[in-house]
């Protein structure tokens, strides 16, 4: 099999802090014998803030960081869901509309760059489950994670608007049903625990300007899933991570219950099946304690 | 060229949710096991319950074309406009097994029937009607441009179902918040370019209860059975506070604000920076939780952020790309 070849766009939080979201893709990325080419001169997404402010200044840095792939001839893949929305959805207006595509090319020129609209933009994750697929990675597990129940944490930059998602994979997945963490658990040998919040928000991006209703999105995810009796989750998404494990306390007050469990990114738990060491995958970075390994 | 049109048949169990509050105290749910054809939509469902099992059931239902917004519900969680939604396409969904409940259980009067009262006070409140003065013997015709028509972009074809307001997580958790289909209705009016309302904007970007406490989770986008697409026009909204100068000075604005001020300095975030900047002095209140990042590796400390590779390039598109004034 030719080896699988991608521009990684790492996004901002796995260099800060989510540092094991970046040590975890390296390591899975190894494993299965993918080659990163880190694009080291992207910038931030935007992460869905910036266009609230500035539409054509969001567009025109992603269509940059995009050119950047397009130049070394790769598919862009992202590790964050935010991330993956924000340059899929710019791919997505730009290849739609010539008039705004000139415009945004205008202004790339000035930088001697052009936006093509020749690299495709996808998650890790559903690289991983197109392109290597899940009966190969099912092969290539030396531990299988049988004794633990999962529970898969989607989040909602990955599986909506659907019309990206009908656009950007190979086999798209439902907003209502998704079934791209459920069926890679289950290739790693776990259990996957099925629960009402998993294709819900956890309310990150209102942190600051909405508390309260981020703390209660993310105490119901997690009590949703400690009621499925999942022993850890997973998600794909540093953001998703950070609010599930870092706000732990505003959670539980929030929704009048104690709530804490484990979050493994999607590439931990990947990695954790395939034999990586939990200091390779920087387990040791969470503050809800994984100390299952 | 014939294409054969086959109608095939399906058992479908439904669980369906019963309450009359003049004499239930609590809801229950009943159970129907039905033969379904392909041909038939979740309107024709309830109408054999209600025809051919249990007169007592009740629901809206009017011009059956999805044009008038009173029949959506949810079906496995997933709010519906019953008269649209082909039974097909919800089993290819979610199986044959399907749970049909009203909108929002808080708000049920009887089984499918809701109390919409909030979902038409925050309408009322964003002022869904044109504000202007009309010379009422005008000498000329009051055109709009195509162009100006356009950019309504459908916000004008929402028939008011509340398929999106009672799918809405802000909603469900902040009585406050307007919610996507008011969004919707304020864009509407204030695209519209005969439009002259001051008071509307101003309402919609108040905190608590206005676009800023959108969490952003798309799920109005993905249930709109008119595809209006109320996240896009809540953005929209965001962008005309700043083009009308009414962005208050306040955490969300700068936490919106503080990415273009990182990015012009370092090309990726300053993750750190951004909180400070948005929060201001009262980023005191996230110090125990900072810290506890800060054992954990979770912190980059302001000599290791990192910075893009040819700056140069990021700094002149931010500066010959951005329009937008705070
Ligand atoms: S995107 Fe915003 S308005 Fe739409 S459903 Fe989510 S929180 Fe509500
Ligand atoms: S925006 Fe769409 S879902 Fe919301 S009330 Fe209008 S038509 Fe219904
Ligand atoms: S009956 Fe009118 S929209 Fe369904």
């Amino acid at each position: 099999m030719k080896k699988l070849k991608y521009a990684l766009f790492t996004g901002c939080t796995a260099k800060q802090s989510t540092p094991e979201q970046m040590m975890s893709t390296m390591a899975v990325a190894e494993k299965l014998g993918i080659e990163l080419i880190e694009l080291t001169e992207a910038s931030c997404c935007g992460a869905s803030h910036l266009q609230d402010y500035d539409d054509f200044l969001s567009l025109v840095l992603n269509a940059r960081n995009i050119a950047y792939a397009e130049k070394h001839g790769l598919t862009m893949v992202t590790i964050c869901n935010t991330c993956q929305l924000n340059t899929a959805m710019t791919k997505h207006r730009l290849d739609n509309n010539a008039e705004l595509k000139a415009k945004v090319n205008e202004k790339l020129a000035e930088v001697g760059l052009e936006y093509k609209g020749t690299s495709d933009v996808t998650h890790f994750l559903y690289a991983i489950i197109d392109d290597i697929g899940l009966d190969k990675i099912k092969e290539m597990v030396v531990t299988p994670l049988s004794q633990f129940n999962i529970a898969p944490f989607y989040g909602c930059h990955n599986i909506r608007p659907s019309e990206l998602q009908n656009e950007t994979h190979k086999s798209p997945e439902s907003a209502y049903r998704p079934t791209s963490l459920d069926d890679l658990i289950i290739a790693c040998g776990g259990k996957n625990v099925d629960y009402e919040e998993k294709n819900k928000c956890c309310g990150f991006h209102v942190e600051l300007q909405a508390p309260h209703t981020a703390a209660v999105l993310t105490g119901n995810a997690i009590a949703g899933a400690m009621d499925g009796n999942a022993d850890w989750m997973v998600t794909p998404c540093p953001l998703c991570h950070l609010k599930l494990d870092t706000q732990t306390a505003h959670a539980s007050e929030a929704i009048g219950r104690e709530v804490e469990l484990p979050v493994l990114h999607m590439q931990q738990m990947v990695g954790l099946a395939l034999g990586c060491s939990p200091a390779e995958l920087g387990l040791n970075h969470h503050l809800a304690k994984v100390n299952f390994v | 060229m014939s294409t054969e049109h086959k109608i095939t048949t399906q058992q479908v169990n439904f669980k369906v949710f019963r309450f009359n509050a003049d004499e239930d105290y609590l809801p229950y749910y009943e159970d129907y096991s039905m033969e379904v054809t392909s041909e038939e939509v979740v309107l024709d469902i309830l109408n054999r319950i209600k025809w051919d099992h249990d007169g007592s059931f009740s629901y809206r239902r009017s011009c059956r074309h999805g044009i008038c917004g009173a029949c959506a519900i949810k079906v496995n969680g997933r709010s519906t406009l019953a008269c649209k939604e082909s039974m097909n396409d919800m089993v290819d969904l979610f199986g044959s097994e399907l749970t049909i409940e009203p909108l929002s259980i808080k708000r049920v009067v009887k089984d499918m029937i809701i109390d919409k009262g909030d979902f038409w006070e925050k309408h009322e409140a964003v002022q869904p009607y044109l504000v202007a003065d009309i010379d009422e013997n005008p000498e000329t015709e009051n055109l709009v441009s195509p162009e100006d028509a356009d950019a309504l972009d459908d916000a004008d074809l929402c028939i008011q179902c509340g398929a999106c307001h009672y799918a809405c997580p802000a909603v469900a958790i902040n009585e406050e918040f307007f919610g996507p289909a008011a969004f919707a209705a304020a864009y509407r009016f204030s695209a519209d370019v005969r439009d002259n309302s001051e008071e509307r904007l101003k309402t919609v970007n108040e905190m608590g209860q206005g676009v800023w406490d959108c969490v952003k989770c798309f799920e109005c986008a993905e249930v709109c059975p008119k595809e209006i697409n109320p996240i896009g026009k809540i953005t929209k909204l965001h962008q005309m506070a700043f083009q009308e100068g009414i962005a208050e000075n306040n955490v969300a604005v700068r936490h919106a604000v503080g990415f273009k001020k990182s990015i012009e300095k370092r090309g990726v975030l300053d993750e750190g920076g951004l909180v400070l900047y948005s929060e201001g002095p009262s980023i005191v209140k996230h110090i125990p939780v900072a810290l506890r990042m800060f054992t954990k590796g979770k912190i980059a400390m302001p000599w290791a952020i990192p910075t893009s590779d040819n700056m140069d390039e990021i700094k002149k598109l931010v500066e010959s790309s951005s329009t937008a004034k705070f």
